[in-house]
C-alpha cells in the first residue's frame, strides 16, 4: 500500500521498476507530464488514476478530481489541456445514481476547466474488486510558450512560491471517512490551476524554473524531489507557509505535518529572484490567487534536502513521506 | 487562547533561550533527560537544540510505549488476529512496528483484517457494528492512555458486548524512571518530566526522584515555550543545589492527578508481577493486565497466545538508545540497515521513537554542519 502513497516507496517503484523498463536508460528528471513532438509541434501528455474514498466529500467528488488532477498536471508542466479521455472501472452493483452523479461532476468540471472530454472506456468488475469506482483520465495539451520547465535550471537564490493554503484536501478526506470524531468546516480545494499558471507565466515566464502540483505526499514530497533533482537545498520559512487554522488544528491533534498532506488545487513554483515579486503580485491579483505566498528559497545547503526554519532560530528537516501519514498515539 | 500560538511566540522563545544561556554559563555540562517520547519529538520538531547552548545535553528517555514493547508481544497480538473472523484494531502508530513476520500493515496486505482506530471506544464501536466478528484491541501506552482503555472495558461490560477483547500492553512510567536511575552507565543531572502521563498520575509519584535521588524534575508541556521554561526551572534548581518536583504544565496537569481516571484504572486493571521491556529487561510491577472481573474481555485469557520471547537482532542497539546511553546515530544500524522504510526496531517507526525523530528531523543537519566545517 505504501507504494501508492506518493512518497519514498512510490518513488522507488517508479524509478526502480517502471522507469528503466519503460523509459530507456536516461530519461532525465520525471515530471508531471511528458512532452512529445507530433509533426514538429510540442504536445504534452499525462495520465492519472483516482481511487479516492469516499467518492464524494465536502468541496467535490471523484469526478472533479479526475478532471482537475490531469488539467493541473499538464498546467504545471507548462501546457494547456485540450482534451481528456476517461476510463471508468466500475464495481458490479454500483447504484446508477452514484455513477450518474460522478459523470455529471466530471462534465461540469471539464466545462469549468475549459477542456473537452473526447472519449473514454468503461469496464465492470466483480463486486469487491473495485472500491465502487476507479477513474483514470489521460490528457493531452498544447505546450505554452514563454516558459521552460526544468528542475536542473534551479539556482541558489531562487524563490519558492505556493499558490495558496495547503492541507485542505487531505484533511477533508480524512474527516469525511468518518473514522475520527472530529468535525471541521473544511472543503477540498479541488480546482483547475491552469489560469493561475498562465498568469504566472505571463508575469514571470522567463524566470520560472519549475512547477508542481503537490498531490499525494504533499508539498514536502514535491520539494524533496526537486531538491534531489537539482542537488540544492530547499529552505522554507515556517510562518510564511499558508495553512488554514482548521487544518493546522486537525494536524496538531493528529500529529500530522501539513507539508505531507495532499492538495488538489494548489501548485508550487520556483522563480528566479528578479521575477519573484512580479510573480506574486500578479498571482495575488488574479481570481483564486489572493493567498499565494513566497514560502522559501533555494540555497546551497542542505544538499538535496528540505529544511523548515522557524522565526526563533530552530529548524528541522522535512523528508518525503514513507507510506501514508499515520496519526499518533499520545 | 488558542494554546498553540501563545506558546510558540518567537520573541518570548528568544528571551527564554537568552535566560537559559545566561543560567547555563559555560563552565558546567548539564545532562537533562526528557523521559517522554512526545518531548523527544517536540525537541526535534521545533528545532529546540538549535537554540540551546552547547553545554546543555538532552538525553532521550524510554517514554515511548511502542518502542519499549518487545517484538514477541507484537507477534502475540498478531497471532490472535490470525484466527478467523478476528479484527485487529490498534492506534495508527502501531501499524508499521515490525514483528518477526512483519508489521500489522504488512499482515493487512496479506489479508488480515487490520483497522486503525483513534481511540479504544472506536474499537468497541467496531465490535458493535460487526457482531459476527471478534474485535481485538491492541492496547498500548503509559498511564496516559490506560484510563480510556479502562473506561471502554467498563462500557463493554455494562452493555454486555462480548465480541470484544483487549490485548493489554499498558506500562507504567515510574518503574522505567527507576530503572534508568539504577543503571550504572547513566549520569544525569535532572529530568524533564512527562506531561501527559502526569495529567493522570499527578506530580506526587515523582517525589522520590527529588528526595531520594536528589535530582530535580519539572513536569513539562509540549510546546517550545513549555520546554524552554522547564529547562529554565531545572537550571535554577541545579544552580541553587535544590532538588524538588515542579509543575510547569499547570494548565493541564493537576498536582493530585485525575481521580476519576485513576479510579477507572483501579476498577479494571491489576499490576503484572513483572513484564519484559525492550532494553531494560524484566521489571517487576511495571505493567498492567485486566483483573479477574474483566477476564472475559482479556484477549490473553480468551485466546491461546504463543508467548515466545523474541530478542532483538544482535547488531541492533535499541536497548542502549532507549536508556539514553547511545544517541540514535551511534547505533551501528542507524540509517543503514535500519531506516523508517525498513525499520529493525520500533524506535525507528514510532512517532515518539528517538531514532525516527533523529532520522527524520536531524541527522542530515549534522552531516551538513560537518561538511561546512570541513570546507572552512
Amino acid at each position: 500500500m505504501a507504494h501508492g502513497a506518493g512518497g519514498k516507496a512510490s518513488r522507488k517503484l517508479v524509478e526502480g521498476l517502471f522507469a528503466p523498463l519503460l523509459f530507456g536508460s536516461d530519461p532525465g528528471p520525471l515530471g508531471d507530464a511528458a512532452h512529445v513532438h507530433i509533426n514538429g509541434n510540442p504536445v504534452a501528455i499525462t495520465t492519472d488514476s483516482f481511487v479516492v474514498k469516499p467518492l464524494a466529500f465536502p468541496g467535490g467528488s471523484i469526478g472533479e478530481l479526475a478532471v482537475n488532477g490531469t488539467v493541473n498536471d499538464l498546467a504545471v508542466s507548462g501546457a494547456r489541456a485540450e482534451a481528456l479521455v476517461v476510463t471508468f472501472v466500475l464495481e458490479a452493483g454500483l447504484p446508477t445514481p452514484v455513477l450518474e452523479a460522478e459523470v455529471r461532476a466530471l462534465a461540469k468540471a471539464a466545462r469549468d476547466a475549459g477542456v473537452r472530454i473526447a472519449g473514454g472506456d468503461t469496464k465492470v468488475v466483480e463486486h469487491g474488486k473495485a472500491d465502487q469506482m476507479y477513474v483514470t483520465t489521460t490528457g493531452i495539451g498544447r505546450v505554452l510558450r514563454g516558459v521552460t520547465i526544468d528542475p536542473r535550471s534551479t539556482r541558489v537564490g531562487d524563490k519558492i512560491l505556493l499558490s495558496g493554503p495547503i492541507g485542505d484536501h487531505g484533511i477533508t478526506i480524512l474527516l469525511a471517512r468518518g473514522e475520527l470524531d472530529l468535525e471541521a468546516d473544511l472543503r477540498s480545494d479541488t480546482r483547475s490551476v491552469l489560469s493561475l499558471v498562465e498568469t504566472l507565466i505571463h508575469a514571470a515566464g522567463p524566470g520560472v524554473r519549475w512547477m508542481r502540483d503537490p498531490t499525494r505526499g504533499g508539498a514536502a514530497t514535491s520539494l524533496n524531489e526537486l531538491a534531489r533533482d537539482c542537488g540544492l537545498g530547499m529552505v522554507l520559512f515556517e510562518d510564511q507557509i499558508p495553512v488554514r487554522d482548521m487544518v493546522r488544528g486537525a494536524c496538531e491533534l493528529l500529529g500530522l505535518d501539513p507539508l505531507h498532506i495532499a492538495n488538489e488545487g494548489q501548485f508550487l513554483a520556483v522563480v528566479s529572484p528578479e521575477y519573484a515579486d512580479a510573480a506574486i503580485n500578479a498571482l495575488n491579483l488574479a481570481p483564486g490567487g489572493s493567498e499565494a505566498q513566497v514560502i522559501g528559497e533555494v540555497r546551497e545547503q542542505p544538499v538535496g534536502t528540505v529544511l523548515v526554519t522557524t522565526r526563533y532560530g530552530g529548524s528541522r528537516i522535512v523528508d518525503m513521506l514513507v507510506g501514508d501519514p499515520l496519526p499518533r498515539i499520545c | 487562547m488558542k494554546f498553540v500560538d501563545e506558546f510558540r511566540q518567537p520573541e518570548l522563545i528568544s528571551r527564554t533561550a537568552e535566560e537559559i544561556r545566561r543560567l547555563a554559563g559555560s563552565q558546567r555540562h548539564y545532562r537533562l533527560m526528557e523521559v517522554c517520547g512526545g518531548h523527544t519529538h517536540a525537541i526535534y520538531r521545533f528545532g529546540l537544540k538549535d537554540i540551546l547552548p552547547e553545554n546543555i545535553e538532552l538525553i532521550h528517555g524510554p517514554g515511548c510505549p511502542v518502542c519499549v514493547l518487545p517484538m514477541g508481544r507484537i507477534d502475540d497480538g498478531l497471532s490472535i488476529a490470525q484466527q478467523p473472523d478476528v479484527i485487529f484494531a490498534a492506534f495508527g502508530d502501531m501499524m508499521r512496528v515490525p514483528g518477526t513476520q512483519g508489521s500489522p500493515l504488512e499482515h493487512k496486505a496479506r489479508g488480515m483484517d487490520v483497522r486503525i482506530v483513534y481511540s479504544p471506544s472506536d474499537a468497541l464501536k467496531l465490535a458493535r457494528l460487526n457482531p459476527e466478528k471478534h474485535v481485538m484491541f491492541f492496547a498500548i501506552g503509559f498511564e496516559t492512555t490506560a484510563p480510556s482503555t479502562a473506561l471502554t472495558l467498563m462500557r463493554a461490560k455494562a452493555e454486555g458486548i462480548h465480541n470484544f477483547s483487549v490485548f493489554c500492553n499498558h506500562v507504567t512510567i515510574i518503574p522505567a524512571i527507576r530503572a534508568i536511575l539504577d543503571s550504572p552507565d547513566m549520569r544525569l543531572d535532572a529530568f524533564i518530566g512527562p506531561g501527559h502521563v502526569s495529567t493522570v498520575i499527578g506530580c506526587r509519584p515523582y517525589e522520590w526522584i527529588a528526595k531520594d535521588q536528589d535530582k530535580p524534575i519539572v513536569v513539562s508541556g509540549f510546546e517550545p515555550l513549555d520546554m524552554l521554561q522547564s529547562i529554565v526551572m531545572l537550571l535554577r534548581q541545579l544552580k541553587a543545589r535544590e532538588a524538588k518536583v515542579e509543575n510547569q504544565y499547570k494548565r493541564v496537569v493537576p498536582w493530585e492527578g485525575n481521580r476519576a481516571a485513576l479510579r477507572a484504572m483501579a476498577e479494571v486493571f491489576q499490576l503484572r508481577p513483572y513484564f519484559e521491556w525492550r532494553g531494560l529487561g524484566f521489571i517487576s510491577q511495571s505493567a498492567l493486565r485486566l483483573n479477574d472481573k474483566y477476564a472475559a474481555w482479556d484477549a490473553e485469557q480468551r485466546f491461546a497466545v504463543p508467548g515466545i520471547r523474541v530478542t532483538d537482532p544482535k547488531a541492533a542497539q535499541c536497548g542502549e538508545v532507549l536508556k539514553g546511553v547511545l544517541k540514535p546515530h551511534q547505533c551501528k544500524l542507524f540509517g543503514r540497515e535500519c531506516t523508517p522504510e525498513h525499520p529493525i526496531g520500533a524506535l525507528m517507526v514510532s512517532s515518539e521513537g528517538s531514532c525516527a525523530a533523529y532520522h527524520n528531523y536531524e541527522h542530515r543537519k549534522a552531516a551538513m554542519a560537518s561538511s561546512l566545517t570541513s570546507i572552512a
